[in-house]
């Protein structure tokens, strides 16, 4: 009997109510490991909560979750918080704790599930800021920093376990056209260079194009089209069309 | 009725969470020091003020009967068992509750709940029991504080009055404050700590709509700690009662 590598995610006829709206409507889908899929649509249609739920963070009224094989709906605590050690996860607004510094962000989940010393956790810490072009700024409070920074440090932060998926919300949100691409690279290099599944979510469809191996076209809950860029490109859907040659900006 | 519910299931995970381990040390060691240390001069300067006013009170009402020698004891034995307790309660409800409703809704509404979450960290006991534990521990020693700072309010203003030396005023002031004086009372302050920190972070961590609420989840702390406090503190003293008779 052949052993076969589970998808990173998948979702199985996933619904999601929330205050009586449909936002996920039996959605099912797989991500291969180190596929990149970005998830499109209007706001409102479902994305985030997509994110939400592969995280755990949110559960879904019917349907099951899976990361690498593994059920996220209705995990016991303990088994989610391993689960949730494989996955890093970008928010929209980094969503850094305002409390610490910007090393204690990243330094935070390799104190909390690593045996690594005080001084291999600063030496990651270091090598994940610079990777991101940070290194200079270790001791500086989230609130010194710029929305192209903050969003840097969260990347860092997201990435401090190297987990195997990473999953972004709005990378390009609020942020200038080159702050806004410099994130895409920094995204295209982990996909491209260590493998890292992606999951992100986003309306910028110029930044969708440069991530994305496979686009998602979410509406009113539920997956509507996909494929890669040149396929909906040329979509009967009028609504992917449309979207598809916007040039919107996150 | 959903709040009621929502709230009460709230309060009992925190109760549950407290006693099972892991515990966060170093987070309880913080809130010690953020919430109870920092309370510490806001305590200790209303007990000099409460103590000077409640001297001058005590006075006038004891002077009529020729009492003025029961003035430290009356003065101590109303702080202790009743003044000092819910001064500091609502004091604390005051300045933790807004600070507690206040740091936990920016955490929710800038999802850095959510971010605690994906970092695979329990948010509750990392957030709210912390908080919880720290609030019963600082409670009773602020209020200590208190009193204290009370009887000493009430020397400078019998002093100031009637001369008498600092050594006569405590001998006085401590005849009467026995064990089931003292310890029931202030030990009912972990009751209003675990009050103050389970509804504030309750709210804290329902709040929606952004900085509104926020400020929302801020104001409701304080009107909601202080009231359940209030309420609470009648249980309470009628169970001291019943457990200490010679507290009557």
């Amino acid at each position: 009997m052949s052993e076969t590598t589970p998808p990173a995610v998948a979702f199985d006829h996933v619904t999601t109510v929330l205050g009586g709206l449909v936002v996920l409507d039996d959605v099912s889908f797989a991500i291969q490991p180190g596929e990149a899929v970005c998830v499109l649509g209007k706001s409102g249609t479902g994305k985030s909560v997509t994110l939400k739920t592969i995280m755990g963070l949110m559960t879904p009224d019917a349907g099951r979750v899976f990361v690498e094989g593994e059920e996220v709906t209705d995990a016991p605590r303990h088994v989610l918080g391993e689960i949730r050690q494989r996955l890093g996860f970008l928010f929209q607004n980094s969503a850094l704790f305002d409390s610490i510094s910007v090393g204690e962000n990243v330094a935070f989940p390799l104190r909390r599930h690593t045996d690594c010393s005080d001084a291999e956790i600063d030496e990651i810490v270091r090598e994940k800021l610079a990777e991101v072009g940070l290194e200079t700024d270790y001791d500086k409070m989230p609130a010194d920093l710029s929305g192209g920074m903050r969003k840097r440090v969260g990347l860092a932060r997201a990435m401090a376990l190297d987990p195997s998926i990473l999953l972004v919300d709005e990378p390009s949100a609020g942020l200038d056209p080159i702050t806004a691409e410099e994130i895409d690279e920094l995204l295209r290099e982990l996909r491209d260079e260590r493998g890292t599944t992606l999951v992100v979510v986003t309306h910028n469809i110029p930044s969708a194009r440069k991530i994305g191996k496979r686009l998602m076209v979410l509406d009113q809950g539920k997956i509507v089209a996909e494929g890669t860029a040149e396929s909906l490109d040329g979509s009967e859907l009028p609504l992917v069309r449309a979207f598809m040659k916007s040039k919107g900006s996150g | 009725m959903t709040s009621v519910g929502s709230l009460t299931l709230f309060a009992g995970r925190a109760l549950r969470d407290l006693f099972r381990p892991p515990y966060e040390f170093a987070e309880i060691t913080r809130h010690l020091f953020e919430l109870g240390a920092r309370s510490a001069p806001l305590l200790a300067v209303s007990g000099l003020a409460v103590g000077v006013v409640l001297s001058m009170h005590t006075r006038a009402t004891l002077e009529r009967f020729g009492a003025e020698t029961m003035i430290p004891a009356g003065l101590a034995m109303a702080l202790v068992r009743e003044t000092g307790p819910l001064t500091a309660g609502l004091l604390l409800a005051g300045r933790i509750g807004a600070g507690i409703g206040a740091e936990l809704g920016a955490m929710r509404v800038t999802e850095q709940i959510d971010a605690l979450e994906a970092s695979g960290v329990d948010s509750f006991r990392y957030l709210v029991v912390t908080r919880v534990a720290a609030c019963i521990i600082a409670l009773p020693l602020l209020t200590t504080i208190l009193n204290f700072a009370g009887i000493l309010g009430g020397y400078f203003a019998e002093s100031l009055v009637s001369g008498m030396s600092l050594q006569l005023y405590m001998q006085r002031a401590f005849a009467m404050i026995d064990f089931p004086t003292f310890v029931p009372s202030t030990l009912k302050t972990m009751v209003f700590g675990f009050i103050i920190a389970t509804a504030s972070s309750w709210l804290g961590f329902n709040a929606t709509q952004g900085t509104e609420g926020v400020g929302r989840a801020s104001t409701q702390s304080v009107v909601l700690s202080s009231i359940l406090l209030i309420v609470a503190n009648v249980l309470l003293v009628q169970a001291i009662f019943v457990m200490f008779p010679s507290v009557r």
